[in-house]
């Protein structure tokens, strides 16, 4: 069998039913086209197979299972974005990617390209249990505990097609990591999970309750150590509860969080363990062989490299500023000797935050090949990670990235913007997050400068409905509407990782003409007010907002 | 209406039952038809006396009715017939058999066609290729 690294390896069974899928979905269209099927008859059946209509084209969101992908997926995806759409693609926080601007009679040869790379579309919408987000380093930190990919597809069979939770009050999103670094949000989704190595076997914490939108909630821990053959049973019953209680009369009261909130976390617990003293283990165990046989459908790459490895990446460094200034914003250890994980931004200055056009999509194809086994993982920060590079290449990949403009040094700063699509795509929208994102990130173009200004994470959001996940940014911008204008309200001190808040308002809303340069004043003013080594949460932290306050709004 | 089987039926109930809202079930009532919202618990020893009971679906997005009859069989061992009426949409074919529906109720002009054609295209469940019992 020759696997691809990182990712499981499709048998026929997957294969067979995904052509069967299609064949399905483009009967569906070809009926819709004919006018046979109305558009609300029609909109059921192309939101489960990932195709949604936006404000001014259809939109598909094509699937990448817990966000890894291989070379020939990638130059895949590069093909549809030049042949199908306006050439690009835009990796999304959810570690998939959409094509903006799809004609509906297209869509079944699209999807039937997309499956002749073990790729679909299928639950990239309606309420189901969406496609499992992953931590992008798995598999490479070395901070990692436990791998947790093998989970994650353990997690992707088991949701695919559920007979029971496919049909849920509403969508339902679930991430894994296997570091106590939380890179994947745990705590902000519906289930969150931390695995971790135990004596008799991985151990599973999980999060319940967690979420964004209209009502930010931070989850509660639900149990602390689930065993691993215990899982899928723990996981079933939760969402049994969730399917039977939820609310279905209002779907912004629907997410379970607020079903978690009514409850209180011990009255869903208890819930939860009602449902659990009814099952029958033996129906729901996952066996140790199952998990075993699942781990062998991935390849192991084989992570030697040379002893000089490492003291040729020192040398490198010390001869090139800008080389080594990127090496600190975007690499991470890996746990293998001599090599190292990379972080590829997808953010460069003034760009729009997560585009990729076709040739920079070809080419990471290419650099996955030759720098890391084949295999690309995208983030929740709308980024690219080349997991496994050798330390003594390094550079040879950095020049490559920055010839084809994706060399920017600025992973986790104030450039790695996340922005919601916003009016320019998004009909509920009362402002434009894109133009803001670009013209924050010409601001700050400058890759000395952000690293002086050090981790800073901006979220825009361009409503309520916080896709940009505006609440969890160090700074969050959120467009409200008005008279009919586009204003932007701050937030500050918003976090995604272990020590996860929502931001708070830091005041009123600020007219979007000003909004750039009211970041900047935020900014000025941390570099006075910061004491050495401070990040701008220590310094929120320790000041309060106060001389934010009075910087962003000085000349109001 | 007409019925439409998705499996061998174990225990088909016959076909002049009266169905009784479960609101309004006495001890004499042999067929009930449950709201979403119901509790399937509360049916208690009740369920030994039934040989019909129809899960309900408001909507096709409304998937309580998933949840209830899994519940019936799998919990209480109910061994009659369940039923599924209201908004079904021929993609949901082998969810509900899956959950021991055994039978829908369709309009009597409608087209069973999709609904063969659906319970025909996947055969095993991702979740029975995990070992789970689906
Ligand atoms: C352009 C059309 C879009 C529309 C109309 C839209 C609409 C919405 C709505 C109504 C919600 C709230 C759902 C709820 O609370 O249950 C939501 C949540 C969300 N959206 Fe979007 N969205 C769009 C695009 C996107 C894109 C492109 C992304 C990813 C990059 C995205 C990411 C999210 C996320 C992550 C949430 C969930 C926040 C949470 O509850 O944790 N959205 N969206
Ligand atoms: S946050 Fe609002 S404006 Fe932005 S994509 Fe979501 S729904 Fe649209």
């Amino acid at each position: 069998m020759n696997a691809p690294v990182g990712l499981y390896q499709y048998q026929t069974a997957d294969r067979e039913f995904l052509a069967s899928r299609i064949t399905e979905f483009e009967g569906q269209v070809q009926r819709r086209l004919d006018g046979e099927l109305t558009e609300d008859e029609f909109k059921p059946l192309r939101l489960m197979n990932g195709l949604y209509l936006q404000l001014h084209a259809y939109m598909l969101r094509v699937a990448i299972p817990y966000g890894v992908l291989d070379s020939r997926q990638m130059r895949k995806l590069g093909h549809i974005a030049r042949r199908y759409d306006r050439d690009y693609g835009h990796f999304t926080t959810r570690q998939n990617i959409q094509f903006n601007w799809i004609k509906l009679e297209e869509t079944p040869e699209i999807l039937r390209q997309l499956a002749d790379v073990d790729m679909h579309a299928i639950q990239t919408s309606g309420n189901c249990i969406r496609n499992v987000t992953c931590d992008q380093f798995a598999g490479a930190a070395a901070d990692e505990l436990m791998d947790p990919r093998v989970h994650a597809e353990i997690l992707r069979q088991w949701s695919t097609l559920h007979p029971e939770f496919t049909f849920l009050p509403r969508k339902f999103k679930i991430a894994i990591s296997g570091s106590p670094q939380d890179r994947v949000a745990a705590r902000f989704h519906d289930i969150g999970i931390i695995a971790r190595p135990g004596e008799n076997g991985p151990l599973f914490r999980i999060f319940v309750g967690g979420g964004l939108g209209r009502t930010p909630l931070v989850g509660h821990e639900l149990f602390d150590a689930v065993p691993e053959s215990d899982l899928l049973m723990t996981l079933e019953a939760v969402l049994r509860v969730y399917n039977a209680y939820g609310r279905r009369d209002n779907i912004y009261k629907a997410r379970i969080k607020i079903l978690v909130q009514a409850l209180g976390i011990d009255g869903y617990r208890k819930a939860v363990e009602h449902e659990l003293s009814r099952m029958n283990p033996d129906h729901y165990r996952l066996a140790p062989e199952t998990v075993a046989a699942i781990k062998a459908r991935f390849a192991a790459p084989d992570l030697t490299a040379s002893p000089e490895a490492e003291s040729k990446l020192l040398q490198d460094r010390r001869g090139n500023v800008e080389f080594d200034r990127w090496v600190r914003s975007n690499t991470h250890p890996h746990f293998a000797p001599g090599r190292i994980v990379v972080t590829v931004s997808i953010k460069p200055a003034g760009g729009i935050p997560g585009d990729a056009t076709s040739d920079q999509l070809e080419r990471l194809a290419d650099l996955a090949d030759q720098f890391s086994f084949g295999e690309l993982r995208i983030t929740h920060l709308q980024n690219v990670v080349l997991a496994h590079v050798p330390q003594d290449r390094l550079v040879e990949l950095w020049q490559a990235l920055t010839d084809i403009g994706l060399g920017d040094a600025n992973h986790e700063l104030i450039g790695d913007i996340v922005a919601c699509p916003g009016l320019d795509y998004c009909a509920l929208a009362n402002s434009r997050s894109i133009p803001i994102a670009q013209k924050l990130s010409a601001r700050f173009a400058d890759n000395a400068l952000q690293e002086e200004i050090g981790k800073l994470r901006i979220n825009i959001s361009g409503c309520i409905n916080a896709c940009g996940h505006h609440h969890v940014g160090h700074i969050g911008l959120l467009g409200v509407d008005k008279r009919g204008e586009e204003f932007f309200q701050i937030t500050l001190g918003g976090r995604d990782d272990d020590h996860s808040r929502t931001g708070d308002i830091l005041g009123a809303a600020l007219p979007e003409d000003d909004m750039v340069d009211a970041i900047a004043r935020i900014v000025d003013r941390f570099l006075s007010v910061r004491e050495k080594g401070e990040q701008f949460l220590d310094t929120l932290t320790r000041l309060g907002d106060a001389p934010f306050k009075e910087a962003a709004y000085e000349t109001v | 209406m007409k019925q439409f089987d998705l499996a061998p039926v174990r225990h088909p109930a016959p076909a002049s039952l009266d169905v009784v809202p479960v609101a309004e079930m006495s001890e004499a009532t042999r067929a009930i038809r449950l709201t979403p919202d119901f509790d399937v618990e509360t049916l208690g020893t009740a369920l030994d006396h039934l040989d019909l009971i129809i899960v309900t679906f408001p909507i096709f997005r409304d998937g309580r009715g998933f949840t209830q009859a899994r519940a019936l069989r799998e919990y209480f061992g109910f061994a009659g017939e369940i039923r599924a009426e209201g908004h079904l949409i021929a993609d949901q074919a082998q969810f509900l058999r899956t959950c021991g529906v055994d039978s829908v109720s369709l309009a009597d002009d409608s087209d069973t066609t999709p609904w063969l054609k659906a319970l025909s295209l996947f055969p095993a469940t991702y979740q029975s290729r995990l070992g789970l019992r689906a």
